[in-house]
């Protein structure tokens, strides 16, 4: 408020009828911006643990039930994305504004109003990919940690790409959980898997080669459904 | 001005008149020259060739060259002489005759016109030196061979091309011709080219071409069917020779290539693979050793496009079936025998087998073969696919190591000569080449060198050397090193052990008790062998502090690791018949040595004295209770060694022998050597793949794959999966990161 004074005061004297409206115009849309912002602390301290002063697990199970979502929906995470949350289960205040400015919403019903809004967004292409990376990464609790175990990827890659490639994922999580070769999903695998998605035809899966750069891990599992489609045509 | 008007005009009308007395002389010459070639005269004499001579020269002479009448007027009248003798006597004369009879006609009316304008081309020389150069015409006698190409020669020549073809069909059907009349008659075509080959090729060549095609064709037809492969080839052969006979004697020079083109291809290329199918066919030849047939069939594939394609197929597709039918013979005829009968000599059987497989088609592709490039890869590609199989239960790669082996055994004990010894290592390594997994070789053949080094007492340090040798010209110096290293070892150990006897003699209170010969061996060129803290007796203790005091003394900062388990030892048994000396491996005798203080001992006790593993002390105790001599007492007196006997001292053991060798019987390490060897090939893998990513900066999937395959490929081949894992290996430890647009690019993270 006292920077936009300030401003005025600056430009006051040399400027005519015109500015000082423009200025008043900004004057009022900052007053309006200084409400937002205000209304967002509001909410966001409502669920923050007063001890720490960040949203916990707890505070985020009961935003949840607010917005009459589950705490394992998808749409909690694309809204973590937008926040560009760091910690899985938590958020910061600058995290909170960040989402909520970029969403442009300031109240709990504004947001639940504007979650398919957001899924829409965060379907579109270029967005997608970035979300579907920081899915992962949003995962990996522990610092430096690079690989997710096979039984939470499984979890994570149904709830990001199940309503997009319901077939190609279930077929993958039974794989999954059959293959014993990775105990692991890393970066670099899960990356891929949106890839073969995207490009490679299912269930037939003719465009696939295996002489391409493909992780080893797809590769097995393209040779895995090939061998139970032969078992399963009479 | 009218004088010279008047005297011009003179000129002119004298001029005519000249022309056209000098013109009548010629004809009167023209007249005669025919005459002469009718054989109605004879020569002119030497005043008649003056007269008309000096007639056109003086003629010549008046020439003005502002108007060139005079030579304009002789170069007309003789081009009319010319042609008006053509149409009135060559023509009708070539007309009304046939084949053969027509064709010595054309010869003769040829040479006939060629004297006549020889004749009128003297006389009219004179237009020749200013007239023709100046005009820029056709010289006098070309004027005359142009009329006779376009009148006479292109009248007749169609008739004359059929006749000829005709001529040469019959020839080929076995018929007498006259080949000089050819010889003539084609010669006509090419010399109205007047230097060029055009009207030869245009007028006959195509013809004949296309004519000889038919011909072989509807032949082929035939004898395909008719003959066997070895009789067809050698019909194509005769017909390629007779044909270019007859390019010798008749043809022009530059017919051959495309007429044994023509052949070739008619008898040959469309019929290539069903002559090579036929059940007398290649396969046959190859089945039945037909060399001379074998040499045949390639100097006629040879020389048509793609030929040699077939046969090569063909000829590696038997070498591989023969080197099957190998390993299938072997496999049935030892390994199905009890392992102790078969297994040794079988293993050399399979090698032997290979090496004459290998003798006898490396002959054919030098000698029936002639060295051809393609069918050496056809032999390369043969072996290599069946090199590799897995022959009674272990890879081609110890078989030629248990080989090499047994030669280098042999050799030491004198068995067999230097010469035999250096053709098999020749063998050997060219055996080598067609193994892909020859860093298994190299590690198979260094495990056993060290026991030859170790163990053998007849080892010849000149055969390991010439060995090695030869090894390295053919792989390179890396996988060599570690082997010279031992046997250099070995060398300086004999060195190593006068020093040490010295160091025992000036050294009074160096007393190992016993006598001790230790070998030091150094580190990084032999096997890894597993070591055991191996608590010895106290007479052995004594031996080895002696040396360490010396060799602690000799070297400075190097560390001495005993290997118990390469060692041996001679002990006197003192059993009640008689004393026998008996040569142990170190292990036994440490285990004899306890029965000097104890009269019965367990199991137990003698782990704990000694602090073996068990493994390790069954099979010392085995051989020493259980095999072909009895040396210790074993109770329960069963087959195997339980933990729970009990041993005693066999003093009642005797043998016929005062010198008796116990061996400790191998461990069978070969699964141990396979797996050093895969993790040292993910260790090369990682290396190969950093150093190329590290020289391109960027590649790509299947451009990186190809790159190391090559560049790893003279020690064996790698597993594309496996290559494929170390990529993502490498991408996991942020060596390499894939390209952001192009999944398929890697780039290397410095």
């Amino acid at each position: 408020m006292t920077r936009a004074s300030k401003r005025k005061s600056d430009h006051q004297t040399s400027e005519s009828v015109k500015s000082v409206r423009t200025d008043s115009v900004r004057s009022a849309s900052s007053k309006a911006a200084m409400k937002l912002q205000e209304r967002i602390d509001e909410l966001y301290n409502k669920y923050a643990n007063t001890a720490s002063a960040i949203i916990d697990p707890e505070g985020i199970e009961k935003l949840c039930s607010d917005l009459q979502v589950d705490y394992t929906d998808v749409r909690i995470l694309m809204l973590a994305w937008k926040m560009n949350a760091q910690k899985q289960g938590y958020f910061t205040q600058d995290e909170w504004r960040r989402g909520f400015k970029a969403l442009k919403v300031d109240t709990i019903n504004k947001l639940k109003k504007t979650l398919p809004d957001l899924k829409k967004d965060v379907l579109k292409s270029d967005n997608f990919v970035d979300f579907y990376n920081y899915a992962f990464r949003y995962c990996l609790t522990e610092e430096k940690q690079k690989c997710l175990d096979i039984e939470s990827t499984c979890i994570l890659i149904d709830m990001v790409l199940g309503f997009q490639y319901q077939p190609q994922v279930d077929s993958f999580i039974k794989f999954l959980k059959i293959q014993s070769d990775y105990k692991v999903m890393n970066i670099d695998q899960w990356t891929n898997f949106l890839r073969f998605c995207q490009e490679i035809s299912f269930p037939d899966l003719a465009n696939y080669d295996t002489g391409e750069a493909w992780p080893l891990l797809l590769d097995n599992f393209v040779e895995w459904m090939k061998q139970n489609a032969n078992v399963d045509s009479p | 001005m009218t004088k010279s008007k008047k005297l011009r005009k003179n000129n002119v009308e004298n001029n005519v008149e000249a022309m056209e007395q000098g013109w009548a002389i010629m004809e009167e010459g023209i007249a005669k020259l025919k005459n002469i070639l009718e054989e109605l005269e004879s020569q002119f004499s030497s005043e008649e060739y003056m007269r008309l001579y000096t007639t056109m020269f003086n003629l010549a002479g008046r020439n003005n060259i502002d108007d060139d009448y005079i030579c304009q007027q002789l170069y007309n009248n003789y081009k009319e002489s010319v042609q008006a003798y053509i149409m009135s006597t060559v023509n009708p004369s070539l007309r009304d005759k046939h084949d053969e009879f027509m064709l010595r006609e054309l010869v003769r009316r040829w040479s006939d016109h060629k004297v006549m304008v020889k004749w009128l081309s003297r006389f009219l020389s004179y237009l020749d030196r200013y007239f023709v150069v100046r005009k820029k015409v056709e010289s006098v006698k070309d004027l005359g061979f142009s009329c006779f190409r376009d009148m006479a020669y292109g009248e007749v020549k169609h008739k004359a091309k059929d006749a000829v073809i005709a001529l040469i069909n019959k020839e080929r059907e076995g018929g007498q011709i006259d080949r000089a009349l050819l010889k003539n008659v084609l010669d006509v075509f090419v010399e109205m080219g007047k230097g060029e080959i055009e009207f030869y090729t245009d007028d006959f060549e195509d013809a004949m071409l296309k004519d000889t095609a038919h011909y072989y064709s509807r032949k082929a037809s035939q004898w395909i069917f008719q003959d066997s492969c070895p009789d067809y080839m050698l019909k194509v052969e005769e017909c390629l020779k007779t044909e270019k006979n007859r390019v010798s004697h008749y043809l022009h020079s530059s017919s051959e290539t495309k007429l044994l083109e023509q052949v070739e291809n008619e008898l040959l290329v469309v019929y290539a693979n069903q002559l090579l199918e036929k059940e007398t066919g290649c396969r046959a030849l190859l089945r039945d050793d037909k060399v001379d047939e074998l040499s045949r069939m390639y100097r006629l594939f040879h020389n048509i496009p793609k030929g040699l394609e077939e046969v090569a197929k063909i000829f590696k597709e038997h070498v591989h079936s023969e080197g099957l039918m190998a390993i299938q013979m072997i496999e049935d005829a030892t390994c199905n025998k009890t392992e102790k009968a078969g297994g040794a000599r079988g293993e050399h059987a399979l090698m032997t087998t290979f090496i004459e497989l290998h003798n006898k088609y490396s002959a054919y592709t030098t000698g029936c073969f002639c060295n051809n490039a393609v069918l050496h890869k056809a032999l390369k590609q043969a072996f290599e696919s069946f090199c590799n199989q897995v022959v009674c239960g272990t890879s081609n790669a110890d078989h030629l190591a248990s080989y090499c082996d047994y030669i280098l055994k042999k050799g030491g004990s004198e068995k067999i000569s230097d010469e035999a010894i250096d053709e098999s290592m020749d063998k050997i390594v060219k055996l080598l080449a067609y193994i892909s997994d020859k860093d298994l070789f190299a590690e198979f053949s260094r495990k056993k060198l060290s026991r030859r080094l170790l163990f053998d007492r007849n080892v010849n340090d000149d055969h390991e050397r010439l060995f090695l040798t030869k090894l390295k010209q053919q792989c390179g110096g890396q996988f060599t090193s570690k082997m010279e290293g031992m046997v250099t070892d070995l060398a300086l150990a004999k060195e190593n052990q006068n020093q040490f006897h010295e160091y025992l003699i000036n050294n009074n209170a160096a007393i190992p008790g016993m006598d001790l010969t230790v070998n030091v061996l150094t580190t990084g060129f032999w096997p890894t062998y597993k070591t055991c803290d191996l608590r010895l007796p106290a007479e052995m203790v004594k031996c080895v502090q002696v040396f360490k005091e010396h060799y602690e003394a000799k070297t400075k900062h190097r560390k001495l690791t005993w290997i118990y388990s390469l060692g041996t030892c001679s002990i006197n048994g003192k059993f009640d018949s008689k004393t026998i000396e008996l040569v142990v491996g170190t292990y036994q005798g440490a285990v004899l040595l306890l029965f000097n203080d104890a009269q019965r001992l367990s199991y137990s006790d003698i782990k704990t004295q000694l602090n073996f593993e068990d493994d390790d002390l069954m099979r010392v105790l085995h051989s020493l209770s259980c095999s072909k001599y009895k040396i210790l007492k074993k109770d329960p007196d069963s087959k195997f060694v339980s933990p729970n006997d009990y041993f005693e001292f066999n003093s009642k053991f005797t043998d016929k022998m005062r010198r008796i060798r116990i061996p400790l019987p191998v461990v069978d390490d070969r699964k141990k050597v396979i797996q050093d060897v895969d993790n040292d090939r993910r260790y090369s893998i990682d290396a190969a793949l950093v150093r190329i990513m590290k020289g391109r900066k960027i590649l790509g999937h299947q451009q990186l794959i190809l790159e190391c395959v090559e560049m790893l490929s003279n020690m064996f081949k790698p597993d594309v999966k496996v290559i494929k894992k170390r990529i993502e290996d490498l991408l996991a430890r942020d060596y390499l990161e894939r390209d952001a647009e192009n999944p398929n690019l890697y780039k290397y993270v410095a």
